[in-house]
């Protein structure tokens, strides 16, 4: 029977995690990269990646394919679409556990559980995902040809997206919950200049209303505490990315957004433990910056693993 | 036609065979864009799992996708992809955009009374 005890055990599979896999291999480590979703992570969300260095254009589906390949070439295990279901990190070896039944152990482990949207998390939204309510642009804008739409968001992608929404929607408002954007200023004035975005700032959204698709939606002012409801086809909501490290609270420390805190060379409070990518701080979030995190992770790994296997022996 | 390892429909005509001879289909309809490329992940995943279940993609914008576009069950979606489930050849559920690995797992044991151990 094939044991179930890896050298490394990598949680999450996309450019952070894949590159510490494929460093980890390559440094004959015995390595297992567990995913939750599709090998690549948000990657395989990006239609086309012009800006990492080597290749000059190609979709995030096919960069994140061939991440995933070479780390299988190199002798890496990767489990994906699984959910970690219990996970031990305190002892010497740390012990995973996947969906209710797998059990793993290891001598390390990298945290790369990546990010995902924010979703407003307000009444009718889940219902509604699909039938009014969208997360990207590029995927649905095309359903909303001379519909009255809503963007929610006050950063770069809300204002950018804004207004490539305006090719196919009649009117683009954006609201956004401050009186002021995040979004860089070339992003703001352009979306000012289009005659097809209005502005509500100082607002949210608190309620979708709609059976079969969205019909309506319940804007609340937050300096009058007013709410109106305003008829809508559609609503993208674009609001940033929160960290997946909900299954790690109370594991290893997280700072007040929940991303895990770590060293110079990405270790946790817990020796042994690692963690890279969009789930730690950073003010860049990149591929190139994931794959760089991915690199010192997995070597930072290492070392620690080659200096418990000399300090056995030692013994 | 669609970067993914599952069966890939190419046409209209292709779909009704592909319905009509297997009891439990799920096809996934859509593009290689964000919401769509999990979905085709996961149905790739569970592909080995279901046997009883045949899975297939088929591009949004082949026009010979309208057999799905233009489906009553589809009437309201404006949200990539659409996953359709057939059940000897009549839809039994239709969703619209992205899907977890759990919420597909729900549906096809739902509709399909497969129950397949995690």
């Amino acid at each position: 029977m094939e044991s179930n005890h890896f050298d490394l055990i990598i949680i999450g599979g996309g450019p952070a995690g894949l590159t510490a896999g494929i460093y980890g291999a390559r440094a004959k480590l015995k390595t297992l990269i567990l995913n939750e979703g599709t090998a690549g992570g948000q990657l395989v969300l990006t239609h086309e990646i012009a800006n990492y260095p080597g290749i000059e254009s190609t979709s995030g589906y096919m960069l994140g394919s061939t991440m995933a390949r070479q780390a299988r070439d190199f002798g890496c295990t990767i489990r994906s679409n699984v959910r970690i279901s219990n996970l031990n990190l305190n002892d010497a070896i740390k012990e995973v556990e996947v969906n209710e039944k797998d059990q793993y152990s290891t001598d390390a482990v990298i945290l790369s559980p990546g990010g995902r949207s924010r979703t407003l998390g307000v009444p009718g939204e889940t219902d509604l995902k699909g039938r009014g309510i969208s997360y990207c642009a590029t995927c649905d804008g095309d359903f909303f040809q001379d519909k009255n739409i809503i963007v929610v968001g006050g950063g770069n992608s809300a204002l950018e997206e804004a207004v490539s929404l305006t090719r196919y929607a009649s009117k683009v408002t954006i609201i956004h919950q401050f009186d002021h954007f995040q979004a860089f200023p070339h992003a703001i004035v352009e979306a000012e200049q289009n005659e097809k975005i209005d502005f509500v700032m100082n607002s949210k959204i608190t309620e979708f209303i709609g059976e079969d698709r969205l019909r309506s939606v319940t804007i609340e002012n937050a300096v009058t505490g007013i709410s109106d409801k305003r008829e809508i086809d559609g609503v993208f909501i674009f609001i940033g990315y929160v960290p997946n490290t909900e299954f790690l609270k109370g594991k290893v420390d997280l700072n007040q957004w929940g991303e895990i805190k770590v060293s110079d060379e990405l270790q946790t409070n817990i020796p042994g433990v690692y963690a890279a990518g969009d789930c730690i701080p950073k003010k860049v979030r990149q591929v190139t910056t994931a794959v760089s995190d991915g690199t010192i992770a997995s070597l930072s790994a290492a070392n620690y693993i080659h200096q418990k296997k000399r300090d056995l022996v030692a013994i | 036609m669609l970067q993914t390892n599952l069966t890939h429909i190419l046409s209209a005509d292709e779909h009704k065979q592909f319905i009509e001879q297997n009891e439990n289909v799920m096809i996934c309809c859509g593009r290689m864009g964000p919401m769509c490329v999990p979905v085709y992940g996961v149905m790739e995943e569970l592909e080995g799992e279901y046997e009883h279940i045949e899975f297939a993609d088929m591009e949004f914008d082949n026009p010979e996708a309208h057999v799905i576009r233009n489906a009553p069950e589809c009437a309201d979606f404006m949200g990539l992809p659409f996953t359709v489930y057939y059940k000897n050849g009549k839809i039994v559920k239709a969703t619209s955009s992205i899907q977890t690995m759990d919420q597909i797992r729900e549906v096809l044991d739902e509709k399909f009374n497969v129950i397949v151990e995690n």
